[in-house]
């Protein structure tokens, strides 16, 4: 330990935390690839999600040239096709959204929003971080086996995932599957620790209720992830045994191909139960995660604190809780009991009621605010739209009757890709556009962010508003062609073209983006402590980007909750949380008006 | 600003596509009717929450963007008005959830003389199975199938016998009959999915599920898998002939029973064992 660590630990000492108290590392290897500075360790996980997401964007539109432009693309054959469809949905949901919200966004705001100077177990955390990227190469090498990657679709249904008659089977099954359990021992370390450090670690007088509602989100969704990603887990080993050792959990007798496969009384429907027991709250390992993000940046760029804080507290712990008792509505016509129907149907009904709320309150804190209408701000109000049209399609597929006719079809694809593709993504980029001054020290280019707002904001709607029709009218999901299906319009053709130029355009776009995030790093204009006028404790620390162990000598002292915009009286429109209730706003440290008055 | 002028015409866009779409619900032929009208209350208390709160948003914009000298109003919460959105927020769950249940009951419970039809799935096609005479499906299992056996009739269960065999992907059902439909796989999952029968389910093999429905209009129409299976996911294509009920039994007639495909020999040899 250092000198200024002892004095750290001392510092810590009334909080009862040591979080943090490692070593500065001063060597290149110890600082920017073996490092366990949550900062580092955030950057990491964000690049290599980005970068992998980046091959899903691309499967995206390999899958929607094939289906606006059947058969234009040589290459592109049923099974390539399948293993596209595949990839593109377990490489956003898993690599790309989980890791970039927990690991990303996690790891970089947590210790800076509850005032810790690091993680509380930082060498657990940096093993996260390469576990991880273990997960990712493993799932990477099926592009490169023998038979290439699995192509049973995201949710890896068996007998299908496993059986000759899938694109796959050979190892890509395997590496997918394999890829899954490496994940999760990632996010279990992640998590623990993203869990722990929010209870541990904060500065004095950040109780839980003055937290901000990123801290919030993110919270509750590392305990989901902790306690959904076991279900995953045994699963995924559970089917590599049937693979491997041929053993039937999930198979029972079948004739496959013509053979009769000595596989016997193993149910497929238990892997669907378990796949969706850890898939639902999957879903809200997404989206708490993003509703926390959206709070704090309607809040800050509307200089209107959230309305109703402890609401949107109680909600998200309420959707968190119900998240585990909703996973059968994914399976309303799997052939599982179908008195099930009723409590499922029930249940993923009332959790729109916690939703809903905080959609008000979102609204509600625009609503005699003084919107600012920066890019991270375009970004949040355009989640609330797209937020809302998936969760109230999801209202549709939630009730089980209306579900049976849009099952399966492309009610469903734009049901999810709005709720939890599209909304989480325009979170991402408004919190990247948000906190980005505070990782580098310099702002993104606003121009650039305005033109990669538009194309997406307004492509995404033109992709999956109108494909919500083409799931009423019946069109079923996961086909490769719809030639000779007489119930199909020729018309529903020429909008799959319309759609795939609308996701070409979209896809393309986010080079845009990728350009600013490398430009603006070392070109960007330089951002000062608190471009926002922000309230809550990372943009109150004494370095941008911060140093090593967040705080300097002393840590912060937290005296109000996070959310004390234009307060009557207040001198200026936002009071810090650093700042005691006594001292006049005015006297508020490192805060700097001409710095974020200039981003109306 | 321009995010207000956005969502304004996206809204108008949204109803106005709601309108002229030429892509909506094939005309439906089944007695799932009420499935409809329960989608169609959901459009209206789903489209007006869209069309409230993205204008909300919209107006909120405008009046509230930042000019000069503007302040944020500070307002921790309103009890008042929270509690008063959750209670108009559970009055329209209730008035989508209730409907919703009420046809459900109605979609499990089939009545009790339905026809019976056993669908067989298979990568990638289909087949059908009707009782026969005694009105009793015989039982069928893995270990009884063959090339020459797709359906894996145990040859020694009298109620197998006189089973209709439908070797064909081409299903003909009587019109205004209801009709529950058993759903057997030999191997993988797939799903039974007419677009204009709004009803479906999947096929799971190693146990049967069904569904219920009446066909209610006569036509051919077409059969898809809607769960997917494999390469040929998108090609696994069949008819449903619906008929009037002597057309229906005329063609039921020419198909063969278990007992006319077996073998001369195997069928003596049986009818001599019993």
């Amino acid at each position: 330990m250092t000198h200024a660590d002892t004095a750290d630990s001392h510092t810590d000492s009334h909080t009862g935390s040591h979080a943090g108290s490692h070593a500065e590392p001063h060597s290149f290897w110890t600082k920017y690839v073996w490092s366990q500075d949550h900062k580092v360790i955030a950057i990491q996980y964000s690049l290599t999600a980005i970068a992998v997401g980046l091959v899903a964007l691309v499967l995206s539109n390999l899958m929607r040239l094939q289906l606006g432009f059947p058969g234009a693309v040589s290459f592109i054959d049923p099974a390539s096709y399948y293993q596209y469809v595949t990839m593109h949905g377990m490489i956003m949901v898993i690599y790309l959204l989980t890791a970039l919200f927990l690991g990303g966004f996690g790891n970089y705001l947590i210790p800076l929003m509850v005032g810790a100077r690091d993680m509380v177990f930082p060498y657990l955390n940096m093993l996260s971080y390469w576990v991880y990227l273990l997960a990712v190469v493993v799932l990477m090498a099926g592009f490169f086996v023998p038979g290439g990657p699995t192509g049973a679709g995201w949710t890896l249904y068996p007998p299908q995932a496993i059986l000759p008659g899938t694109p796959g089977t050979e190892w890509g099954i395997v590496l997918m599957l394999t890829s899954l359990v490496i994940f999760i021992v990632a996010a279990t370390m992640g998590g623990l620790n993203y869990v722990t450090t929010v209870l541990q670690a904060r500065a004095r007088g950040m109780t839980l209720l003055r937290m901000p509602l990123t801290v919030w989100g993110i919270f509750v969704a590392s305990i989901l992830a902790l306690l959904a990603f076991p279900a995953l887990f045994v699963s995924g080993v559970m089917m590599l045994f049937d693979k491997l050792l041929g053993t039937s959990f999930f198979m029972p007798a079948i004739v496959s191909m013509g053979q009769t496969l000595e596989h016997s009384g193993g149910s497929p429907v238990l892997f669907q139960h378990l796949f969706w027991f850890f898939g639902h709250p999957e879903v809200y390992i997404v989206a708490l995660p993003a509703f926390g993000i959206i709070s704090d940046l309607i809040s800050t760029h509307a200089r209107k604190n959230i309305f109703g804080y402890r609401m949107m507290v109680w909600a998200i712990v309420a959707i968190g809780g119900l998240s585990f008792v909703v996973w059968a509505h994914h399976m309303y016509v799997s052939g599982m009991n179908p008195y099930f129907g009723y409590f499922f149907a029930t249940t993923t009904l009332i959790i729109a009621v916690p939703t809903a709320i905080k959609v008000y309150n979102w609204i509600l804190t625009l609503w005699r605010g003084d919107i600012h209408l920066t890019v991270p701000m375009l970004f949040a109000i355009a989640f609330i739209s797209t937020f809302v049209i998936g969760g109230l399609t999801g209202l549709f597929l939630g009730n089980v009757s209306v579900d049976i006719p849009l099952s399966d079809t492309y009610f469903v694809v734009a049901h999810f890709h709005m709720v939890m593709g599209v909304s989480p993504i325009l979170a991402i980029f408004g919190g990247i556009y948000h906190w980005y001054p505070k990782v580098t020290g310099r702002m993104l280019d606003e121009t650039l962010g305005k033109v990669h707002f538009w194309v997406t904001f307004l492509g995404t709607y033109a992709i999956y508003f109108p494909m919500h029709y083409l799931g009423f009218l019946g069109m079923p999901r996961r086909y490769y062609a719809y030639e000779g299906y007489e119930f199909i319009p020729a018309s529903a053709q020429t909008l799959n073209a319309f759609i795939t130029v609308a996701a070409l355009i979209v896809g393309v776009c986010q080079l845009v983006f990728l350009f600013n995030l490398a430009w603006s790093a070392f070109r960007g204009k330089p951002a000062g402590a608190n471009p926002w006028g922000a309230t809550t404790l990372e943009w109150q620390t004494p370095d941008t980007p911060p140093k090593h162990g967040n705080w300097g000598a002393e840590l912060p002292v937290v005296h109000r909750w996070a959310y004390d915009y234009s307060v009557p009286g207040a001198e200026r429109d936002f009071i810090p949380q650093n700042v005691p209730q006594s001292v006049s706003p005015s006297e508020a440290p490192d805060a700097d008006p001409a710095a974020w008055e200039g981003h109306a | 600003m321009a995010l207000a002028i956005a969502l304004i015409l996206i809204v108008v866009a949204s109803v106005l596509f709601h309108f002229v779409s030429p892509w909506w619900f094939t005309p439906i032929a089944s007695n799932w009717d009420l499935l409809d009208d329960t989608i169609q209350v959901t459009l209206v208390i789903t489209g007006a929450v869209f069309v409230a709160v993205n204008l909300f948003i919209a107006w909120a914009i405008i009046r509230y963007r930042h000019r000069p000298g503007q302040r944020a109003a500070y307002e921790p919460e309103s009890p008042k008005l929270e509690s008063g959105l959750t209670a108009v927020t559970t009055v329209g769950i209730v008035a989508m959830l209730a409907p919703g249940l009420y046809v459900y009951s109605d979609m499990i419970n089939a009545p009790k003389d339905a026809l019976i039809v056993e669908v067989l799935g298979q990568q990638w096609q289909w087949r059908f199975r009707f009782p026969g005479a005694d009105g009793r499906l015989g039982v069928s299992d893995t270990r009884f199938m063959s090339g020459e056996r797709p359906f894996g009739l145990d040859p020694d269960d009298p109620y197998g016998r006189d089973d209709v065999l439908v070797d064909s992907p081409e299903l003909h059902l009587p019109l205004g009959k209801p009709v529950t439909l058993l759903l057997r796989s030999r191997d993988v999952l797939h799903n039974f999915y007419v677009p204009q029968f709004r009803a479906k389910m999947d096929l799971v093999p190693g146990t049967v599920s069904r569904f219920w429905l009446t066909p209610t209009r006569t036509g051919r129409f077409e059969i898809l898998c809607a769960e997917l299976c494999g390469i040929g996911h998108y090609n696994m294509r069949g008819y449903v002939i619906v008929e009037d009920e002597a057309a229906f039994h005329g063609w039921l007639a020419t198909q063969p029973s278990f007992a006319q495909t077996l073998p001369a020999t195997t069928a003596a040899a049986l009818s001599l064992r019993r």
